[in-house]
């Protein structure tokens, strides 16, 4: 019977709340955002990696065709007259055409760039940099010193970072992309902690100001209505949570898929253009990108158990914060009137945002430690931390103590409330809600 | 008895707001509950539907202690009263019932009886915020009787209705007590007490300063005065009563005590022609402010 009442209450909460439009356009909105962060700059580079066609007149002789190779320009040798060659390369469909003088070695300056239009500035340095390294390359040959000592010379530190567990377990991870992971955790839960906190204030707000508050309690108890209310309101955010990965991750897979096409596409463009070495420069530099940074995580670390930590987190942290709020719903009458009273629950939270900037500097640091494990701080630090590692017993520990942390604010919250929402007519003052803490049935 | 409340006291912090209650509600009656602004209505009313608790005392409902279970049994009008604003009239009146206890097809039964008996059939999807108040009034009566309850808590039901409603309403507590509901009215305007209640009850400073059935206690306060027209010359000295007031041919009279009616009548029309003869019993409004004034003085 009791349980029945409950669940009833939770079904109005979470059915008034879904059925609004504002929830609908932050469940679209959040992925459709979360994916255009993610797809513009592919999309940018793409548009660059447009290959573009230049003709090269090489009077130093200095220059053969494989070192002329960028995966933006294809380079076409040509002889003949500067003079009329600058006239003509347009009308050959080239984008530009470069002349490098005899004397390059000694009058560097002397490279001449045309173009039809502005020349581009990623087009500009592409052609002056691969001009500049066989310069440089000359030069240190005539100065003794061999090719094969230029290139070992030539060093690109991309280290590995590898975790090892105490059985001796190696797992390769990316201290970057753990970053990455850690941050986008901590700031949801940051936010959605405010947000669905906020609603529970609201709607406690609302039932006492429209004082259908008496009518219902004479069909249930305070308390049932309170818990009714914050697990609905929570599972209203549980939803959310499941529609921003479904839709996210049904997004970025199609625009993964549109750009895989076209990504694949240029490669056998630049690929006819020349050699094995190009592909190389590709896969390298899409080694180097965030997103691999954080699927290069995500492959290292134990997803299911990040979602489950983090559904807890979420879900006992908002619990917490959330009967705090509706403890000061209930003690106001109206929005305006709880602005005193809501920094006091809003302080932990930003300190805890606060103390995360360090804890994803220095997961395993005292800060971060304790951070991690005080009920008020823990949901959003211990979820930054996680990414990074963290020894089994501190995960459990910090775990049970925000549950003891929920049932002490609970039970606190809950006998403010059952006074505060039958209170009218009178300013609250914090030595009165003290007083209510102690008010008998 | 429907309901008995014995000995029950509730402390607030800063006062005492029931000073050992002892009430009886017979069942099927309209029990009035009457009081000054302050006296302690509410408080009792928030204990019979335990929406707080008694420090001490004890209250029995319909033969057994008063329980969570109860709270489906009762039905509660508050005076201040609202709903969800942005729900639909139907959907609400559906989680109300529920909440008493009702299964949803059954709420959804005696809803559409409802709907039809007060003409508002097509209000069913109208949210709550396009509603007149009168209308919202009706709603709210409609969330208060749908379970069927066994005692009915009206809390001034008509303030705030217009007189059309307000008649409405009337009949429908009248109706309702047919079919054997007991309606525990709190107010105070005593023009409703005196058109409504079988029983009523006084509260003042926490305490039940008069209880009874409405006849026996109006009879506990009439002051023997009677009215009387006739035609002729009215002495000024009648034997066993004495003359208050004369206007023309009518007169005001207060007999003495151990005067029957009849005696009085028979010295009266040894005088004069009697025309009319009425005993003028004492308004509920009157009895009301002399006994607040009294036990005022007392304290």
């Amino acid at each position: 019977m009791h349980m029945n009442k409950i669940l009833l209450i939770i079904q109005r909460e979470y059915i008034t709340r879904v059925l609004k439009k504002s929830f609908w356009i932050s469940s679209l909105l959040a992925p459709v955002l979360i994916t255009a962060i993610y797809a513009i700059p592919i999309w940018l580079a793409m548009k660059d990696k447009e290959v573009k066609r230049v003709e090269i007149l090489d009077l130093s002789g200095l220059w053969k065709k494989s070192d002329l190779v960028d995966k933006e320009v294809a380079f076409v040798f040509t002889s003949g007259k500067e003079q009329e060659l600058k006239m003509a390369f347009a009308s050959k469909g080239f984008d530009a055409f470069v002349a490098i003088p005899e004397d390059v070695l000694v009058n560097p300056k002397g490279v001449h760039i045309y173009s039809a239009k502005n020349i581009g500035m990623s087009l500009k340095e592409s052609v002056e940099k691969l001009i500049q390294n066989k310069v440089r390359q000359e030069l240190l040959l005539k100065a003794g010193i061999s090719s094969q000592i230029y290139e070992s010379t030539q060093v690109d530190i991309d280290s590995k970072t590898i975790t090892v567990s105490n059985d001796g377990k190696e797992t390769s991870s990316s201290s970057g992309g753990a970053m990455i992971l850690a941050g986008i955790m901590g700031f949801v839960l940051y936010f959605t902690l405010l947000l669905y906190g906020s609603q529970v204030m609201n709607g406690v707000i609302e039932e006492k100001s429209s004082r259908i508050i008496e009518v219902i309690i004479s069909s249930v108890k305070p308390y049932q209505l309170l818990l009714g209310k914050i697990i609905g309101v929570g599972l209203v955010g549980l939803t959310q949570f499941l529609l921003w990965i479904v839709l996210t991750i049904g997004l970025t897979q199609i625009t993964g898929k549109f750009y895989g096409e076209k990504v694949k596409n240029n490669l056998t463009q630049i690929q006819k253009v020349d050699s094995e070495k190009q592909s190389k420069v590709i896969a390298k530099s899409d080694e180097g990108s965030p997103m691999s940074e954080v699927t290069k995580v995500l492959e290292s670390t134990n997803i299911p158990m990040i979602i489950a930590a983090f559904l807890f987190y979420f879900f006992v942290g908002y619990m917490l914060y959330s009967s705090l709020f509706a403890a000061i719903g209930s003690a106001v009458e109206s929005a305006t009137e709880a602005q005193q009273f809501t920094f006091i629950v809003m302080i932990p939270i930003i300190l805890s945002f606060l103390m995360a900037q360090y804890t994803i500097q220095d997961p395993d640091s005292n800060i971060a430690f304790w951070a991690s494990m005080i009920p008020f701080t823990s949901p959003i630090n211990m979820m930054v931390r996680l990414p990074y590692g963290v020894p089994g017993w501190e995960l459990i520990l910090s775990m049970t103590l925000l549950v003891l942390g929920f049932l002490g604010c609970s039970w606190v919250s809950a006998r403010i409330y059952r006074v505060g929402i039958l209170m009218y007519g009178k300013k609250v003052t914090w030595k009165e809600l003290g007083k209510w803490l102690f008010y008998k049935g | 008895m429907i309901l008995s409340i014995r000995q029950v006291v509730k402390k607030y912090s800063d006062h005492l707001a029931l000073d050992h209650i002892d009430l009886d509600i017979p069942r099927a009656k309209i029990f009035g509950l009457l009081g000054p602004n302050g006296a302690g209505k509410t408080s009792l009313i928030r204990i019979i539907n335990q929406i707080t608790a008694p420090d001490s005392g004890q209250i029995i409902f319909d033969g057994e202690p008063l329980s969570p279970k109860h709270v489906d049994q009762i039905g509660y009008l508050p005076e201040e009263r609202g709903l969800y604003k942005k729900m639909k009239v139907g959907d609400q009146l559906l989680y109300l019932a529920q909440l008493k206890g009702m299964s949803k097809s059954e709420a959804i039964s005696k809803l559409k009886e409802w709907f039809i008996r007060l003409d508002i059939k097509d209000w069913w999807n109208k949210p709550v915020d396009d509603l007149s108040k009168g209308m919202q009034q009706k709603t709210q009566f409609i969330a208060t009787v749908v379970h069927e309850p066994k005692l009915l808590i009206l809390d001034e039901p008509f303030s705030g209705f217009d007189p059309i409603n307000a008649n409405m309403l009337k009949d429908e507590i009248l109706a309702i007590k047919e079919r054997g509901t007991t309606i525990l009215f709190s107010t105070h305007r005593m023009e409703t007490v005196e058109e409504l209640c079988d029983e009523i009850a006084l509260i003042n400073h926490s305490r039940v300063v008069l209880a009874g059935e409405k006849m026996e206690v109006q009879n506990r306060y009439k002051q023997n005065i009677f009215k009387i027209r006739y035609l002729g010359d009215l002495p000024a000295d009648l034997k066993g009563m004495d003359v208050l007031s004369v206007n023309g041919q009518s007169a005001t009279l207060k007999m003495n005590v151990g005067i029957s009616s009849n005696q009085a009548i028979s010295e009266i029309i040894s005088h004069v022609d009697l025309l009319e003869f009425q005993e003028i019993i004492p308004s509920f409004n009157d009895i009301f402010i002399q006994v607040v004034n009294e036990t005022n003085a007392y304290e």
